[in-house]
């Protein structure tokens, strides 16, 4: 035993989806006995008064959940339901889709990298304080989350909760010269963004590795954003490598249907977010597990900017499985976006209609598609007449949960054995492990009030 | 002159239950935001910022709505220490899409959702911020309109009325020169009896309005009602429309349970 005896930290305030939760720390020792992520976020019941409701509603109504990645739960809801329909909506509409997708990748992970992750890096409690000395990346963050904005308040009408998107399209799709304009802001983000990986890419990383299985959509072609089979990297012990092992795992895939039979939402007593495993295993989605899957099909900017950002070439079956660098990741990920959109709006011809019909028909329907950060299914069941019996929503964050507790144990039990952290200390990394993670509870993990328990050693 | 320095106004926002989307409006103000935060002081903003200040605050907007029992303790601490309290969005204006539990029974709910459901606290119902405590302003919208929260943020930092016009969609179509989609297409539209304030985003995309921004200052919903009907909504149709993101209105409510008695 230590003179340390045992400890138990508190820090208040992290959800399913976004919103509050709290971290709850119990150290015996030198050992991390509990690292608990209990999100108190006060559930809003969605699956529940889903029911009832017209299948047309769900686009709508489930981007009320997250009001920073509203284009993933339309996206997916729409997905699952044209799913159970029958119907699939291709060529021109699907590029659209995409496109106003790729504003919400730029859009939520700048907000993530400038405004939520950076100041971490340079010691700072905001933005605000962080633009004092950086004056300049912090402009060119608010310029390129201006961008990403841009592309869906054109597509949707608004940056938060659009709301041209629908079943089996859009209400309306712009001109090719109400695109354009687009162009040169675009290609002036793009510049931005490569600056940002840049910048992102110098900050220091401490030393740290992962284990958890990779969880992504993944498509034969192309950087799966909007659709593609959920592939499965396994994690490197099963291999018999350490949890930093940089080396590409051959991966194993399952059918959207067949997501319910992989990931596997439980209850935990101490979340009002429900805990998913995968294989009854932990894992991570998200940009780690979107570039160790899909890497080498980031566009060719992309792909040599990760490199000189010291990602390692995925096309060599290299990994990154340090967590703080997922902040690198995510910028290289904003500038294949943009780069994406711009391909995009270049090979843009209008379809002859905004949506193709989508009449209901009884049955279930699965829909997944990857919010900026992670995996995001959802599945319903329609009766014959288009009213919803039965939905379920797989957030990353309920999947992630698991990994981010696992992060936590790892980290501050590292620093356990090498120096005697103070709880202000261990607040501060914890936090910023959290972090790392973006969980839709980013904004909470900026959470504050500390309460520390210091029980004698004899409990 | 050597004047003291002035004090800055004190701002902070807070959550209860939400999506986050009404605060992220504001740090969706990209070219005001660095502007603001040199004239006010962001005292607490815990999406934001990990520091946070003790108040009184100037300033507090609140999002989100009130569904657990702490959240109801917390609201009148809120208000005990802020000096004007402006409520930021439908949630917290109008109980939000959570208030779809007030007319089911949330145990019911909660075991739809929870296996366990006396794990989870919470209250039979979401109810708006006024409800609670005194509110100063009430912006509308799932989500506000970031011009209109600028105008807010500023108007209370000046001492005066912020300049929010309480009219319906249907004026911001004709100054926006849509053509009315009901009228040119028969298409079911809320517009006349929502409050104005998104600029009539929906019908200009081709949508009638789905009421996202809460009743206007003037419904007359038993002859705005027919006019739903007449352009093929049902009254389960017409429920639904009225119960969805600002479903704890009392323009809202009332109008949904008269559909339900016809
Ligand atoms: S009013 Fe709408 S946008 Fe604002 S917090 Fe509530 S659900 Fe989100
Ligand atoms: S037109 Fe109606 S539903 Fe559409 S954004 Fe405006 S208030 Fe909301």
């Amino acid at each position: 035993m230590t003179h340390r005896g045992s400890r138990v930290l508190h820090v208040g305030s992290l959800s399913r989806v976004e919103g509050e939760g709290s971290l709850h720390l119990r150290i015996r020792g030198e050992e991390v006995a509990e690292a608990r992520l209990a999100i108190y976020e006060p559930p809003r019941f969605f699956e529940a008064f889903l029911r009832g409701r017209s299948y047309t509603e769900p686009p709508d109504i489930t981007s009320r959940i997250c009001g920073i990645c509203p284009v993933a739960y339309q996206l997916s809801a729409c997905r699952a339901i044209e799913d159970a329909c029958g119907v699939t909506v291709d060529g021109q509409l699907a590029a659209l889709r995409r496109l106003i997708y790729c504003g919400e990748w730029i859009e939520s992970h700048t907000l993530h990298v400038h405004l939520l992750h950076a100041p971490d890096f340079h010691g700072c409690a905001n933005v605000v304080e962080l633009a004092r000395s950086r004056r300049a990346d912090v402009e060119r963050g608010l310029r390129l989350k201006q961008a990403g904005n841009a592309i869906i308040e054109l597509l949707g009408g608004r940056a938060v909760h659009p709301v041209n998107v629908r079943l089996g399209g859009f209400h309306r799709v712009p001109s090719r010269s109400e695109l354009r304009p687009l162009e040169e802001q675009l290609r002036r983000a793009r510049e931005d963004a490569a600056l940002t990986v840049r910048w992102v890419a110098g900050f220091e990383f401490p030393e740290a590795g992962c284990d958890h299985d990779l969880l992504a959509l993944a498509e034969p072609d192309r950087y799966a954003i909007e659709s593609g089979t959920p592939t499965v990297m396994p994690a490197p012990h099963t291999a018999g490598l350490p949890a930093t092992s940089r080396r590409a795992l051959p991966t194993r895939t399952f059918g959207v249907r067949e997501f319910g039979d992989h990931v596997v939402e439980r209850q935990v007593p101490h979340s009002t977010a429900l805990h998913a495993r995968l294989d009854g295993r932990r894992h991570l989605t998200g940009p780690l597990a979107r570039y160790a899957i899909s890497g080498r099909l980031l566009s060719p900017i992309a792909l040599q900017a990760a490199q000189d950002a010291g990602l390692g070439d995925p096309r060599q079956g290299v990994v990154c499985r340090n967590p703080y660098r997922s902040i690198v990741v995510r910028a290289v990920e904003v500038l294949h976006a943009v780069d994406e959109a711009l391909r995009l709006i270049d090979a843009y011809e209008p379809p002859p209609r905004p949506y193709v019909d989508v009449p209901p028909r009884a049955g279930t329907g699965h829909g997944a598609t990857e919010a900026p950060r992670g995996l995001l299914h959802h599945s319903y069941t329609l009766d014959a007449e288009g009213t919803v019996t039965d939905a379920v929503l797989v957030p990353p964050t309920a999947q992630n949960q698991d990994a981010i507790e696992e992060d936590l144990r790892r980290t501050v039990q590292e620093h356990l054995r090498s120096g005697d952290p103070t709880d202000a200390e261990l607040t501060a990394l914890c936090e910023r492990a959290v972090r790392n993670h973006d969980p839709c509870i980013s904004c909470s993990t900026h959470f504050l009030d500390l309460t520390v328990d210091r029980a004698g050693g004899g409990h | 002159m050597t004047a003291e320095p002035r004090r800055r106004p004190r701002l902070a926002v807070w959550k209860f239950a939400s999506c986050d989307g009404c605060q992220l409006t504001l740090l969706d103000c990209e070219d005001e935001l660095l502007g603001l935060a040199e004239q006010v002081e962001i005292a607490h903003f815990l999406e934001a910022s990990s520091a946070s200040a003790p108040g009184p605050y100037d300033l507090s907007l609140v999002e989100g709505s009130v569904t657990t029992a702490q959240d109801v303790d917390r609201i009148h601490h809120i208000r005990a220490v802020s000096r004007r309290l402006v409520t930021i969005g439908a949630c917290a204006t109008a109980g939000g899409v959570q208030a779809l539990r007030n007319y089911a029974d949330v145990a019911e709910f909660q075991a739809a959702v929870y296996a366990r459901p006396d794990y989870v606290a919470t209250l039979a119902t979401s109810t708006p911020i006024s409800a609670h405590v005194p509110v100063d302003f009430e912006l509308r919208g799932c989500p506000v309109d970031r011009r209109q929260l600028l105008e807010v943020i500023t108007a209370h930092l000046a001492g005066r009325r912020p300049a929010v016009p309480a009219h319906s969609v249907c004026f911001e179509c004709k100054q926006r020169g849509t053509v009315c989609v009901t009228v040119a297409h028969g298409t079911p539209c809320l517009g006349p009896v929502t409050h104005a304030g998104c600029g009539a985003i929906c019908p200009t995309f081709g949508r009638g309005c789905y009421g996202c921004f809460g009743p206007s200052d003037s419904t007359n919903f038993p002859a705005f009602v027919p006019l739903l009907r007449r352009d093929g909504m049902d009254t389960l149709d017409v429920v639904r429309v009225l119960r969805t993101f600002n479903t704890a209105a009392p323009e809202f409510d009332a109008a949904s349970r008269k559909e339900l008695e016809r």
